[in-house]
């Protein structure tokens, strides 16, 4: 009892331990508890963070590699020319409005349907299956996908099915140069809404059912029981879900990439840096940009990875 | 009186649901129906939904037309995936012994630093490995990308199987060491099993995130080491009709993503929710 209901934290491991095994104190034996995380832990530290380093020193060096002879110390030179560029300017809004937009609406939906998905009816395992399958096509492929079979002006499902419905006199827009970033959110956002989904979904299931069923004896309407109850439970899920999907819809390459290139305001920080680097042939400029990247990123994993320790405490406690 | 409406309200969500799920399942169900028509056919407007159908677009795809074979890329994709899940497997394992069962001191920041270097844009070290490369004779080479999504998804991995490993009561381990099990029979007898589903839900995420790279593969590999995301993107044209082509050419590089996931859904939520779902 007295073990069992201490905190699983450091402290309680290391005094149950200390029980058992007070030899762990010696430097030997931290030594010996260091070396199973070491090679992971210089993995880690060789392939991610030397790489950033490099990118740091590239980023005060005039240097670009269709200019090998005017290669040398530039100083700020670089920081200077990506911060007056008004399209990198414009292209950190693009990314911050892609991601918000991308995360709020996937997870909005993906709310949506998990509840739908959290009861009892015929084909529910079918349904779920149908509903991850987004998530489960190649993000190119999907691109690709949304680019020419859907989106397509001339031959694409969505004019086709307004000609369809609406004869020959119906209207035609084309897509992607129309509402160009709002088509490559729609793209992303059913990808992403299965993802959001299945983690909201592992909530609900998780949902002490003895609660719901008291307050429901109790009288409380449905609304009620979603709005004191319900949401409660899934906030944890609820900022799980949205951390995780902007981790990985802020670093957004292949959409992007695939279905506009860039063009029409579209372009987002990584596809902005890789233009610079692949097709510019600018490293310096690339790499400064690289810098002003992680900068902005570090600001908002500072705060994220304040909501995941906060959880992660709350989970081991 | 309320039982039946309480029925029909039960009707409708499920009617919402099957929907709901039909919408999202439309994008998917019209490419693999476009793969199976006629370049001319899936090139209609209004969409000729009941056209005949035909291989094709996958004929086409296996190098009818042009002789280029996709099996160099495919493979490429399956080393550089099957290769580094196993190097995630054989880090993350240990490390997240000893940031569970074993803590180290400062465990907690340690397991932070990992996931910090998640939220380090992948874009932001691209130039240098970019460089360092090309110096080291690894550009267009497999193992670069191996040792890439390794990093890629180790991150994710040790933070899974983490999770996994504290799921083992202390005092079991200290029962067994007091009846005197060595550590091989501890890891073997102990921590294996718990260990288990674990290991598929982290093989299984980082297999799919490898297969689906195309950033690092696009500009740190050519014709050798090109994987089939690469491929995918070479089959758009700009002239001739090509969209059945594409189609069956996506179907089938989603094939192995969609066959895995369909059989391990359960290990796929677990695995995107770092294991915080069991």
């Amino acid at each position: 009892m007295s073990t069992a209901s201490l905190p699983d934290s450091l402290e309680a491991r290391a005094l149950r331990r200390g029980r058992t095994a007070p030899a762990v104190r010696r430097p030997r034996g931290a030594w010996a508890r260091r070396a199973p995380l070491l090679p992971a832990l210089v993995f880690m530290i060789v392939v991610t963070q030397l790489p950033f380093l490099g990118t740091l020193a590239i980023s005060f060096m005039r240097w670009n590699a269709l200019d090998p002879a005017g290669r040398g110390f530039g100083g700020l030179a670089n920081y200077g020319h990506a911060l007056g560029d008004p399209a990198l300017r414009t292209s950190i809004l693009t990314t911050v409005e892609l991601t918000a937009t991308v995360v709020a609406v996937s997870l909005l939906l993906g709310l949506g349907t998990a509840l739908l998905l959290d009861r009892r009816f015929l084909g529910r395992g079918l349904v779920r299956t149908m509903m991850i399958t987004p998530f489960l096509v190649v993000p190119v492929a999907s691109a690709l996908l949304w680019k020419h079979a859907l989106y397509n002006a001339s031959y694409g499902l969505f004019d086709g099915l307004l000609t369809a419905v609406g004869g020959a006199g119906a209207p035609q827009p084309d897509w992607l140069s129309a509402v160009p970033l709002l088509a490559v959110e729609a793209s992303l956002v059913w990808q992403w809404t299965p993802f959001m989904m299945l983690i909201l979904l592992a909530g609900l299931q998780s949902r002490p059912a003895e609660a719901v069923e008291a307050a429901r004896v109790d009288g409380a309407s449905s609304w009620q029981i979603f709005r004191h109850l319900t949401l409660p439970h899934l906030r944890p899920y609820l900022e799980l879900a949205a951390l995780l999907g902007s981790i990985y819809v802020v670093q957004n390459f292949d959409a992007v990439f695939t279905l506009t290139s860039g063009g029409l305001g579209t372009a987002n920080l990584p596809y902005t840096v890789y233009r610079t680097f692949y097709d510019g042939h600018d490293y310096g400029l690339a790499s400064a940009e690289g810098v002003i990247v992680v900068a902005l990123t570090t600001v908002i994993a500072t705060l994220a990875l304040r909501t995941v320790l906060s959880l992660f405490r709350a989970e081991t406690r | 009186m309320t039982g039946t409406r309480v029925r029909r309200t039960d009707t409708l969500l499920g009617l919402a649901a099957w929907l709901v799920g039909l919408l999202f399942l439309l994008p998917f169900a019209w490419m693999v129906l476009t793969s199976l028509h006629s370049e001319a056919d899936a090139a209609t407007n209004p969409p000729s939904v009941a056209a005949p159908l035909t291989l094709q677009g996958y004929r086409e795809f296996f190098g009818a037309g042009t002789g280029v074979s996709p099996w160099p890329p495919l493979v490429n994709s399956l080393t550089a995936s099957v290769l580094s899940t196993l190097l995630v497997l054989g880090l993350a394992t240990p490390a997240a012994y000893a940031l569970s069962v074993r803590p180290v001191r400062r465990w907690t920041d340690t397991l932070f630093f990992f996931l910090s270097t998640k939220m380090l844009p992948a874009v932001a070290g691209l130039l240098p490995l970019y460089l360092i490369a090309q110096n080291t004779g690894l550009l267009d080479n497999i193992w670069l990308l191996v040792i890439l999504y390794t990093s890629m998804n180790l991150p994710i991995a040790v933070w899974m199987m983490r999770s996994f490993l504290a799921e083992v009561p202390q005092e079991i381990l200290e029962a067994a060491a007091i009846d005197g099990a060595g550590l091989p029979t501890v890891l073997l007898r102990v921590l294996a099993p718990v260990a288990a589903p674990g290991l598929a839900a982290t093989a299984l995420i980082s297999f799919i995130f490898s297969w689906n790279e195309l950033l690092f593969a696009r500009v740190l590999t050519g014709v050798v080491a090109g994987t089939a995301p690469v491929f995918l993107t070479g089959f758009v044209t700009s002239q001739g009709l090509f969209l059945a082509k594409v189609c069956a050419a996506a179907v089938c590089v989603s094939l192995p993503v969609l066959v895995a996931g369909f059989a391990a859904q359960d290990k796929l939520v677990q695995g995107l929710s770092l294991g915080a779902v069991k």
